[in-house]
């Protein structure tokens, strides 16, 4: 035994939180990321027990508007957006490229502190009387009507913000900078090339976000007229700046998962992936592209109609992309050897979930179906495809994957599957329904409605509790690994890639010697490539 | 609890069955797409399943041809439900020119409803069958959001601006009017009727109540309680532009360009005249944001529109 695992030592509270080994500054976030998931899970938990009956009675309407904004604010900006980069990308970025840490590791660890800091001070918004505005902040409700903690949530946000951005720079520069030598742009693993581009919109979308919040805040707390236009400002003027950011934000949640999904699909067909340089400059074309659509949510605002066109056709483009990406992971199961461990089953659920996340989302894209379908429960059902059918499935996908590479031992396979299944199911009998309620009218944010859709908001609340057990198996069964499951060797599950090539857990300094990359990335087998097609 | 289980709101307007074809259509497609993928993903993962540990498949080099056909073939499909989708936007906000007008205020949490004669409604507005019916919206407060789910419209309804939309009721019947932007806290209660009836019927409904005046009326009261006359009425004492036959028209402007006199100018001249001034005129009137309601606001657009030229709406009664 060489160097001790990054785990093992050094030891203390204190080592940890003054770590700056991109290891342990991943579990930190694993840890808070968790928590928020758990408290954002938490007023899912009471919306769906309001929408049981279609009187608005379990809470009060106010409390209603309440339990939508935080559930939104906390799941998004706390943990679908740092998510994956946080912790898979903090933990893995350095291992899959041979470097020994990130560029700027006290940086990476400042960024924490930053994420805990806005992450606190939007805690504290909620317990001292909660916001109401939706996490969309919408003008002038937020700034001239809403009783809620507008701006100490708008600043917690504001901050959280900066964490994105350093962790955004401190990836581009490992990226270009730290790569083992051999290790070109075309041999690095797709979940790279997947963090880069995600890095790109965080560092370029992201100071947006940070602006228009403090509009928010200085029409609200110091009576500025930006946005009010009792006070001289325009009020769409903000939702162009806020979806700026925040369509975008979209692919900052799921760019990273593609990244994820590329990695276990070839794990776990033994095979290179097929079409690498499309797959790779998709992310690219889905970042830039990304950029230009947030006008797609303001088809029914007043916008011009020419705009209109111009941001329904560029959404339809970001379409291409994903679907290529979608064939490539199918097309690389073709003459396989297919393995059904339980990350490859996340893989599956979120190939499929993805796809019709992001086939729905033509419908929204199509102006004149946009017209009936735009708030109402179609919209709602779409984008939990897409940021839970999708971002979740892959983030525990890619735990389950990379766990024994983290904690050094192995989880329960027989728990780990049934709970993939059960998660599976219960997000499908939770959201599908939506789709259907949304093009029946229904509009979102209804506290109260109408008793003929009774049926399907029952349905919807039943999945949510079997979703909600799905997701607390993990929770139990990966703790519960970390003292009693079985130890893991380096390479537990046979895969290729930089990681898998240093002891589980890895030492502080991840490699002995600097690795020398010779090979394409995924390559499982030293015969010459057939052709296909 | 109601037992039933509907998969499509009632179709009641000319341009739903439209939207439904549309979105039909793509749940065709999307749904082909998501078998394909699927079905692909089954037989693959079946086929070619780990037999044993020792497995090494060989690796299988990219097709170019593979990657044009899976990139163009979506590639057009979405350009075709992209024109698709446009040209039925065009329908759904290209008001047709015999339509009625109906007036709507919308505010936390109620909407108003005044049709041209004068009568007011709340939370329910009728209308005739076969006709089509253009609002002209104005809000309040915040962001509402004009929905009708049977018709398949929705409209936001911006404070500070006019927001216009319209639709052609084909079925008498009483359908579901939400408000779809969030407003605040009973912001689901925002709700109501939209009443569709034959002609004839709501004919007789415009005439039980005694309307009083109708919203020209109104709105020419306003116009001189305002002291707007004073200034915008012919004779020694005219300071601003004349308005007889403004509505509908270009004018110059102070600057040069020009622009059309409807709804959202006229609005933008009440309440911040000096935003675009006519070529000619200084800035003198005082800005009335704030100090006239929408309601007034909506009534002393009526009456300026009844000044001629006639626009959409009026010279049909
Ligand atoms: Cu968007
Ligand atoms: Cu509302």
């Amino acid at each position: 035994m060489s160097a001790e695992s990054y785990l093992a030592s050094p030891r203390g509270v204190r080592s940890w939180l003054l770590t700056t080994d991109h290891k342990r500054i991943a579990i930190l976030y694993l840890v808070s990321v968790t928590l928020f998931f758990f408290l954002g899970s938490a007023f899912a938990v009471a919306i769906r027990l309001e929408l049981l009956t279609p009187a608005g009675d379990a809470v009060q309407a106010d409390t209603y508007g309440r339990l939508f904004t935080m559930h939104g604010v906390v799941m998004i900006f706390f943990f679908l957006i740092p998510a994956i980069p946080t912790v898979l990308g903090n933990f893995l970025v350095p291992m899959m490229i041979g470097a020994r840490d990130l560029a700027f590791p006290r940086l990476n660890l400042l960024s924490w502190y930053v994420y805990v800091l806005g992450a606190s001070i939007s805690l504290w918004a909620i317990v001292h009387g909660g916001v109401d505005t939706g996490w969309t902040f919408y003008t002038p409700f937020s700034t001239t009507y809403s009783n809620g903690a507008v701006v100490t949530t708008g600043i917690g946000v504001f901050i959280t913000g900066f964490s994105s951005i350093l962790t955004g720079l401190n990836f581009i520069v490992t990226i270009h900078r730290m790569r083992a030598p051999g290790l070109g742009w075309y041999r690095l693993p797709l979940f790279i090339w997947a963090h880069y581009a995600t890095s790109l919109m965080m560092v370029l979308g992201t100071p947006v976000i940070a602006m228009t919040l403090l509009l928010v805040v200085a029409e609200r707390a110091l009576g500025l007229g930006i946005f009010d236009p009792a006070r001289g400002g325009d009020p769409i003027l903000f939702q162009h700046l806020f979806w700026f950011y925040s369509h975008p934000a979209v692919y900052i949640m799921v760019l990273p998962a593609m990244g994820v999904i590329s990695e276990l699909v070839t794990a776990f067909a033994k095979k290179n992936i097929f079409g690498y340089r499309f797959v790779a400059w998709a992310s690219i074309a889905i970042a830039v592209l990304g950029f230009f659509v947030w006008g797609h949510h303001m088809f029914v605002s007043g916008q011009s109609a020419y705009a209109g066109m111009v941001f329904s056709a560029l959404s339809f483009l970001v379409a291409v992309p994903s679907a290529i990406k979608v064939f490539n992971w199918t097309a690389t199961l073709y003459r396989g050897s297919v393995s059904f461990r339980t990350p490859m089953l996340y893989a599956f659920g979120f190939i499929g979930l993805f796809t019709i996340g992001g086939l729905t989302g033509l419908f929204l894209s199509a102006l004149g179906l946009d017209v009936h379908v735009h708030d109402t429960y179609f919209v709602v059902a779409h984008f939990h495809y897409i940021m839970v059918g999708g971002t979740i499935m892959a983030f525990l996908g890619g735990l389950h994957y990379w766990w024994p590479k983290i904690s050094g031992s192995s989880y329960p396979e027989g728990w780990a599957r049934f709970s993939a299944l059960v998660i599976f199911v219960g997000f499908n009998l939770t959201f599908f329904p939506q789709f259907l309620l949304g093009y029946l009218g229904m509009p979102r944010r209804y506290h109260a409605y109408p008793p003929e859709l009774q049926v399907l908001n029952v349905m919807s609340s039943a999945g949510a509790s079997i979703l909600g057990v799905g997701y607390l198996i993990p929770m139990v069964y990966l703790f519960w690994s970390m003292r009693y499951g079985a130890r893991v060797a380096a390479n537990p599950w046979g895969a290729s890639g930089l990681e898998w090539t240093t002891p589980s857990p890895p030492p502080t300094c991840n490699f002995e010697t600097t690795p020398v990359v010779t090979q394409d990335p995924y390559t499982y087998s030293s015969e010459e490539a057939q052709v296909v097609g | 609890m109601r037992w039933e289980l509907d998969l499509f709101p009632e179709r009641a307007s000319t341009v739903a069955g439209e939207v439904d074809a549309l979105y039909l259509a793509l749940c065709l497609v999307s749904g082909l797409f998501a078998v394909l993928i699927a079905v692909l993903i089954v037989v693959f993962a079946i086929k070619y399943r780990r037999r044993s540990e020792a497995d090494l498949p060989r690796p299988v080099s990219g097709s170019l041809g593979l990657e044009i056909t899976w990139t163009v073939i979506p590639l057009v499909i979405a350009l075709a439900f992209f024109a698709w989708g446009s040209s039925l936007y065009f329908t759904l906000t290209e008001v047709p020119r015999d339509a009625l007008e109906v007036v709507v205020v919308a505010k936390r949490w109620m909407w108003k409803f005044q049709h041209l004669e004068g009568r007011r409604e709340i939370n329910e507005l009728h209308v005739p069958v076969g006709r089509p019916i253009r609002l002209t919206m104005a809000s309040e407060d915040v962001i509402h959001s004009f929905f009708v789910p049977a018709f398949r419209i929705k409209r936001d309804v911006v404070p500070g601006r006019t927001s216009i939309t319209w639709f052609e009721a084909t079925r008498p019947g009483r359908y579901r009017l939400f408000c779809a932007e969030y407003c605040g806290a009973r912001h689901s209660g925002m709700v109501g009727w939209i009443v569709a009836m034959a002609p004839a019927d709501w004919a007789r409904w415009l005439r039980a109540e005694v309307a009083g005046e109708s919203l020209a009326q109104r709105g020419a009261k306003i116009f001189v309680q305002h002291g707007c006359a004073s200034c915008h009425r012919g004779g020694p004492s005219q300071r601003g532009p004349a308005l007889e036959g403004l509505f509908g028209r270009r004018v110059r402007l102070e600057g040069g360009g020009t622009v059309l006199a409807d709804e959202q100018y006229l609005r933008e001249s009440i309440e911040s005249p000096g935003a675009r001034i006519v070529a000619g005129y200084s800035l003198l009137m005082p800005a009335y944001r704030g100090l006239v309601s929408q309601e007034e606001l909506l009534d002393l657009i009526a009456y300026l529109r009844s000044l001629g030229p006639a626009g959409p709406g009026t010279e049909a009664r």
